[in-house]
């Protein structure tokens, strides 16, 4: 197998001057790609470029308008509805597939189970289960259930289950969007396992940094035309950065002002405890950026949802401009002027089926009451507004929000946290899975927003955006505050070292006990 | 794409039918009221035309109550045994009170009274066992539907609860009488209907209620309190029973086991053909009105010709319900 593999190899899936439109809508035009066995091809460019049409298309979800598909030198017609599994090329989605109540061993056999005498074969398929499981080196009991799983191990499950289906081209939707980095580190060494096997891997993500690291060529897109495909040792994380929005991007991160020593401190938190935390304690200066760094599971999201009522404080002191609070349910939070922008935009933060004007207000409709009935016209003023403070981008304003790129969503979901006039934000990874470009808009707002006077807690798994922004840095570790990182000590290495538990600050001598 | 419909939802395409949409229901409608003009000259009379309205009315007004019900992505199957047991505590109270209060209006004001607050601690109940029991809406509604089914079998003795003669007597016009010759169920049902649609596209109430049925997540993390208004939604349910009872009791005057059978599915067919979404997240109420009247218009143009035998009357029904929602899927994925 390992003789076919490389840059002499045949290219095993190409699409060949392909285009697509919905209704008059194009959303892609002719692009030429290819990948061969043993390669990670990256696609990547801005929220809206086409990515996922072309991803769709070489998988047969959808058909091209015009132009062809080319698997092992012929001109396929892709099946639809994932028939093209069977034929090797399979598609991990970036909200994965798999069914939360089934096991790890059903999964991986969903749709083509062992039978033995017309019943199931339990014992063989758990067998073969643990087997596949076994050469992707992934820890998980094929008994277990899906939704037991942690999201790096559901991922390893889709893969496991793509392995099994004798996969020749895998298809990857950002699978390193909701991954820490040490899952993320994890996922390629199985990416790299896979290619050197001769799997041909087509990765999408948006951070530059896992592409250059990663892959041997790069296709760049941008409004669905085909800006350049090469290989990535001709290339910088800031070339490509350039080739996506293009346009030169200077200053992604704004300069800091540090807000004055003497600010006060306008929220404390003490010997905070919840369900995965537990001892937690900060301060949160007036006009300050406070980033929140730690692993996926470190319990960071928890503390805000403790703060903020979502879920139940079991423990501890939360003091605002002073004065104690306890928060049990979100609108008294919100009241108090302090707001939290949950990280799941799509589950928890907007109505997708909705347009736009009542997924802002949706948090402040009483403000938009006259005598007890809705004011329309006083929302679409708030609309508007918040379309052009932050640059929120829709056909119209009826359009379900679902429809929106995901950088979109974001800024709509930033635009109603804001309708509340919070004097504290607590942003939930305020840039999962968005566009450099939307990124750059999204740092800016923030800093302007500290230098308004408003303090802002910046939870992040991406390291570069919280040292980017932040002034001051708790890192997380196990649900409890592993260090508190001020001015230089804001490094990478150094923010690792106690997320990952080599470090840990001096005053958190009971953990030990 | 495959079976997964709420995917198709948030894909990025374009709705080609939006049209059909919302004006679905009202095609329907229009189809109807021709081909009963067409079938029989009498169709069109007034007398036919405010029956058939007057007999909608009370699934009408249930249906409005499960507009908000099915948007805020409840449901409530206990309606129609509701009803039943809501016109038996009716009868059995305005009887109670002859001797006190003598015939007259006192007694059926009082009737109404009781059948309002009757409908609106059953909607309690079953909003509390809903919210707070954190029981599922169609496990408690069906236990619901079977309780008050055997209560008022109970209450009636396996029979008939009639309302004293003269009482009904009084009570009569309330269902016979009303303004300019238009009946009170119709002048109700109408009142009713306007001030849901306000209730549901001008109030915070209304919004909540579709945000809730959307996504129960996002309207908590958006600090609305999803119990409130969910045990709401149910109140506002079993009140606007108790309104459609106490239009109803003067029509027959009587209660029993078989009152009000099937009321509820025939409420729940009349939202889904007017277009409100049955996992919620979207109502109309204008739609459910256009939903139970083309319920009611099926039937009276059964009985109006003599092609096809009335007693497949179900039968269209429940193609119409098919057809509904096979027409709102086209256009999510279309």
């Amino acid at each position: 197998m390992a003789s076919s593999v490389g840059e002499s190899a045949p290219i095993i899936l190409a699409a060949s001057r392909v285009s697509k439109s919905f209704g008059e809508i194009p959303v892609l035009f002719s692009i030429d790609f290819d990948i061969r066995p043993g390669e990670v091809h990256a696609v990547i460019g801005e929220n809206g470029a086409g990515k996922s049409t072309l991803i769709k298309i070489l998988s047969g979800l959808e058909q091209p308008t015009s132009g062809s598909i080319i698997y092992d030198g012929q001109t396929v017609v892709l099946p639809p509805n994932g028939a093209a599994e069977a034929m090797g090329i399979v598609l991990i989605h970036q909200e994965m597939n798999l069914a939360e109540h089934l096991t790890v061993a059903d999964s991986i056999f969903l749709g083509r189970e062992l039978k033995k005498f017309g019943f199931l074969d339990v014992r063989e398929m758990r067998k073969r289960a643990a087997a596949v499981m076994e050469t992707l080196h992934v820890h998980v009991d094929p008994d277990a259930r899906i939704n037991t799983l942690s999201v790096a191990d559901k991922q390893m499950v889709e893969i496991a289950k793509a392995i099994s289906r004798d996969a020749r081209v895998l298809i990857m939707d950002e699978p390193t969007a909701v991954l820490s980095v040490g899952e993320t580190q994890t996922l390629f060494e199985q990416i790299r396992r896979l290619t050197a096997r001769g799997v041909a891997v087509i990765f999408i993500s948006h951070k530059l940094n896992e592409i250059m690291e990663l892959a041997q060529r790069v296709t760049v897109l941008r409004d669905g035309q085909l800006i350049a495909t090469v290989g990535t040792e001709a290339l910088t994380p800031d070339s490509i950065a350039q080739m996506m929005v293009g346009r030169e991007l200077s200053n992604l991160y704004p300069p800091k002002h540090e807000p004055d020593v003497d600010a006060p401190a306008v929220l404390t938190v003490r010997n905070l405890s919840a369900a995965g935390v537990s001892d937690v304690y900060f301060d949160l200066r007036r006009g300050e950026i406070l980033g929140f760094a730690g692993l996926i599971g470190s319990g960071r999201t928890a503390v805000a949802e403790a703060i903020v009522g979502l879920t139940h404080r079991t423990g501890g002191d939360i003091t605002l401009d002073g004065k104690p609070v306890d928060f049990t349910r979100v609108v008294q939070s919100v009241d108090a002027g302090l707001a939290y922008m949950t990280k799941d935009r799509k589950g928890k933060g907007l109505l997708l089926n909705m347009g736009l004007r009542p997924n802002l207000t949706l948090l402040t409709v009483k403000k938009h009451l006259r005598a007890g009935f809705l004011d329309s016209a006083s929302e679409t003023r708030a609309l508007e507004r918040a379309v052009r403070r932050f640059d929120i981008r829709a056909r119209d304003a009826s359009v379900a929000v679902g429809r929106l790129s995901g950088g979109n969503q974001q800024k709509l979901m930033l635009g109603k946290t804001m309708e509340s006039e919070p004097d504290i934000i607590i942003m939930d990874e305020p840039t999962r899975g968005i566009d450099v470009g939307t990124k750059q808009q999204i740092y800016h707002i923030i800093a302007a927003l500290a230098a308004e006077g408003k303090s802002i807690i910046l939870i992040s798994s991406e390291l570069q955006e919280v040292i980017g922004l932040s002034h001051r840095v708790v890192v997380m570790r196990g649900g409890r505050v592993a260090g508190v990182l001020e001015g230089a000590e804001i490094t990478e290495s150094e923010i690792m070292r106690y997320a990952a538990g080599i470090k840990q600050s001096g005053n958190d001598e009971r953990i030990s006990a | 794409m495959s079976a997964s419909a709420p995917d198709t939802a948030a894909k990025p395409r374009r709705g080609f039918r939006i049209d059909l949409k919302t004006a679905g229901p009202l095609l329907a409608l229009a189809l109807l009221v021709l081909l009963g003009i067409t079938l029989n000259e009498n169709f069109l009379s007034y007398s036919n035309l405010t029956n058939v309205l007057a007999r909608s009315s009370f699934i009408g007004i249930i249906a409005i109550g499960a507009t908000f019900v099915i948007t805020a992505g409840g449901l409530d199957l206990s309606v129609g045994s509701m009803a039943a047991v809501i016109a038996g505590v009716m009868i059995m109270v305005m009887n109670w009170l002859i001797p006190t209060m003598g015939i007259g209006w006192g007694v059926v004001l009082a009737g109404m009274l009781a059948g309002i607050l009757l409908g609106g601690v059953a909607g309690v109940f079953n909003g509390l066992m809903i919210t707070r029991g954190r029981i599922e809406a169609f496990i408690v509604t069906l236990g619901t539907m079977g309780i008050f089914r055997s209560l008022v079998t109970f209450l009636a003795n396996g029979g008939t609860l009639s309302l004293n003669f003269n009482v009904a007597d009084v009570y009569r016009p309330v269902y016979y009488d009303g303004v300019l010759g238009v009946p009170w169920p119709i002048i109700v049902f109408a009142v009713v209907a306007i001030a849901g649609e306000i209730v549901m596209r001008r109030t915070a109430f209304g919004r909540y209620c579709a945000a809730i049925g959307s996504s129960e997540q996002v309207a908590r993390y958006s600090s609305i309190n999803v119990d409130n208004v969910r045990l709401l939604t149910y109140i506002l349910q079993g009140v606007l029973v108790g309104v459609a009872v106490l239009l109803y009791v003067p029509r027959l005057g009587s209660a029993s086991s078989t009152t009000g059978v099937l009321w509820e599915l025939e409420a729940i067919a009349g939202v889904i053909i007017g277009g409100t979404t049955l996992k919620g997240g979207y109502g109309r109420i204008w739609g459910t009105v256009v939903g139970v009247v083309i319920l009611g218009l099926i039937g009276n143009i059964l009985n109006l010709q003599s092609l096809i035998s009335p007693y497949l009357n179900g039968a269209f029904q429940g193609v119409i319900i098919i057809l509904a929602v096979l027409l709102q899927r086209e256009r999510l994925t279309s």
